[in-house]
């Protein structure tokens, strides 16, 4: 069955690289995946500090929408939308009250959520119903120059997981980018905050956030950090072009871990809109060594 | 339910809560009552692992920890006043890390509503124009337009910003990151009944009862109210509530 495919807002502006590299890696792995259909705003943490049972109810009706197609699990590949949407899952589930609220809420527009679909995120449908052995065999391209800072950020590890990976330590994309060739340092802060809408609201303590994430990278001499997150990308990219944050050195492009696979699988750049970036990524993929392993294993 | 401004009152004597503290714990404990695991908040063994797991606890005025201590200790107006609400990024380090189970991120959002609820900020205090210009968006969009909300925020709160932050926005929109027109769902009349019901759910929902409240500080405050209140929702139209956890 194909996915169902929540791209969140962000996915449409900001975000866009995630959006295309999204279709480009699933399709290039012959994974379907449908957008739902007319999904709304998840609400994000604003509505959550506004009015409870509202955010829950928006968010719900996504869920709604998502049974109501009977389509597969809900991949949502932002992290916020992901917490968001898995939360809203939780307490519905754990609190009779705001379940009984949201229902009579949902029923205005004749939706019932039965909370019965699954909500993923992309790393983990990757790691777990692909898996790295199959994403290594379907490589086509060597990206064995990228030394990426693996960053996971807040929301796909807190407060639920998406993967069954150490919270505190996770090491998915580590894993899947060494299966590839690359090589991955080692970077502590990998699920350190980078402030999010803090950016809007309380800048500098944003900036101290990322600019101690940049410099952890620059330390370690990656080039390029990989996110899961377009709230992690898009802070990091702009303030990572600061020549104050940034130092001496040079700035670091910020990748979706979408676009580095990507990369590995032989999608183009135009395709995984790496011209969106704007930090430019100079680190190129080429051509694999050796033969191709990857012979008949279509995904 | 009315609240003093200011200055903030003590209580009248020891180990009594003056009646704006009572109401705002009652307030508080209304909201934390519908968090799961949020009648865990007695547990706090004040350990201070979630202040050290705390990203931006040097920017905060209270700790997270000081702010489970201040609400025992029946000092929640200051709380609402404080930049600790507003500074949490909502990373959820704290609560994973939390020895005792304590949701302390959502208990935060609890403080938040409360605060916008009772208008305790600065007009044009930011997280609260962001947060209605969200939501302003969502209603008339179904959809969050980023370009838009961020425009309209700084306009509203710190315009001369703009012309700092056009840098970066020019960045975006030269890299095809910033779209213009704001695209609408379909379903939009749905899901602005869906809100309108959903409204009339958040707080104030009940009435305040406060002859039910305790007048004591520390465990006991939070622990007397809750019990009456659960038996109280029995016989009532909502499910009922949990019953606090006597762990202590
Ligand atoms: S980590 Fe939990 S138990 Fe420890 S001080 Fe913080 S809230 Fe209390
Ligand atoms: S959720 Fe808020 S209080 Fe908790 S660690 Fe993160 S920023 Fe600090």
């Amino acid at each position: 069955m194909p996915y169902t495919y929540y791209p969140g807002c962000s996915l449409h502006a900001t975000g866009v690289s995630y959006d295309k590299s999204m279709r480009a890696v699933f399709g290039k792995l012959g994974l379907g995946l449908e957008e739902l259909d007319d999904w709304n705003c998840c609400g994000a943490t604003s509505y959550m500090s506004v009015k409870e049972t509202v955010a829950f109810a928006i968010t719900a009706r996504n869920l709604a929408l998502a049974e109501k197609n009977g389509g597969g699990d809900l991949v949502a590949p932002c992290s916020a939308c992901y917490a968001l949407l898995n939360k809203t899952r939780k307490f519905l589930g754990e609190a009779p009250a705001l379940r009984a609220d949201v229902a009579e809420a949902l029923a205005e527009d004749d939706l019932e959520c039965r909370l019965s679909v699954p909500v993923r995120h992309p790393l983990e449908v990757l790691m777990n119903d692909v898996g790295t052995e199959r994403l290594a065999a379907a490589q086509t391209r060597s990206i064995a120059d990228f030394r990426p800072a693996c960053y996971y950020g807040c929301q796909i590890l807190r407060p639920q997981r998406a993967m069954d990976d150490d919270p505190e330590v996770p090491m998915a994309m580590e894993d899947l980018f060494a299966a590839l060739g690359a090589e991955p340092v080692d970077y502590p802060p990998r699920t350190r905050c980078c402030g999010g809408m803090l950016m809007a609201t309380a800048e500098e303590v944003a900036v101290k956030l990322c600019e101690e994430l940049i410099g952890w990278a620059q330390e370690r001499d990656a080039n390029c950090i990989v996110t899961v997150c377009p709230l992690c990308q898009g802070n990091l990219d702009i303030l990572g072009r600061r020549a104050e944050l940034v130092g001496g050195g040079r700035p670091i492009p910020v990748l979706y871990f979408t676009q580095l696979l990507g990369l590995a699988l032989g999608c183009t750049r135009r395709e995984l809109g790496i011209q969106h970036g704007l930090i430019p990524l100079t680190v190129e993929a080429r051509p694999l060594p050796v033969e191709p392993a990857a012979v008949g294993m279509e995904a | 339910m009315k609240m003093r401004s200011s200055p903030m009152r003590g209580p009248s004597s020891p180990g009594v809560l003056p009646q704006a503290e009572k109401e705002l714990r009652e307030a508080f404990l209304t909201e934390a009552a519908r968090i799961p695991g949020g009648e865990l908040l007695n547990r706090c063994i004040q350990c201070g692992t979630c202040s050290g797991s705390c990203p931006v606890t040097y920017a905060m005025d209270y700790s997270p920890r000081q702010v489970i201590a201040m609400f025992r200790a029946g000092a929640i107006e200051p709380l609402l006043r404080s930049r600790t609400i507003w500074i949490c990024a909502s990373c959820y380090s704290c609560t994973t890390r939390c020895p005792a189970d304590i949701k302390i991120t959502d208990l935060l959002y609890a403080l938040k509503r409360i605060a916008i609820e009772k208008k305790i900020f600065p007009r044009r205090f930011p997280v609260y124009v962001l947060s209605e210009t969200f939501t302003d968006m969502v209603r008339r969009h179904g959809r969050n337009h980023e370009t838009g909300l961020l425009l309209r925020f700084f306009l509203k709160t710190r315009p001369f910003k703009l012309l700092s932050m056009a840098k970066d926005g020019l960045a975006l929109w030269w890299h095809g990151r910033m779209p213009f027109k704001p695209r609408k769902i379909r379903g939009l009349e749905g899901l602005r009944r869906i809100i309108a019901k959903a409204e009339t759910f958040d707080r104030p929902q009940e009435p305040v009862e406060h002859d039910n409240l305790t007048d004591t500080v520390g465990y006991s405050a939070i622990m007397e109210p809750w019990g009456r209140r659960a038996a109280d929702h029995e016989n009532g139209r909502r499910p009922p509530r949990r019953r606090l956890a006597t762990v202590l």
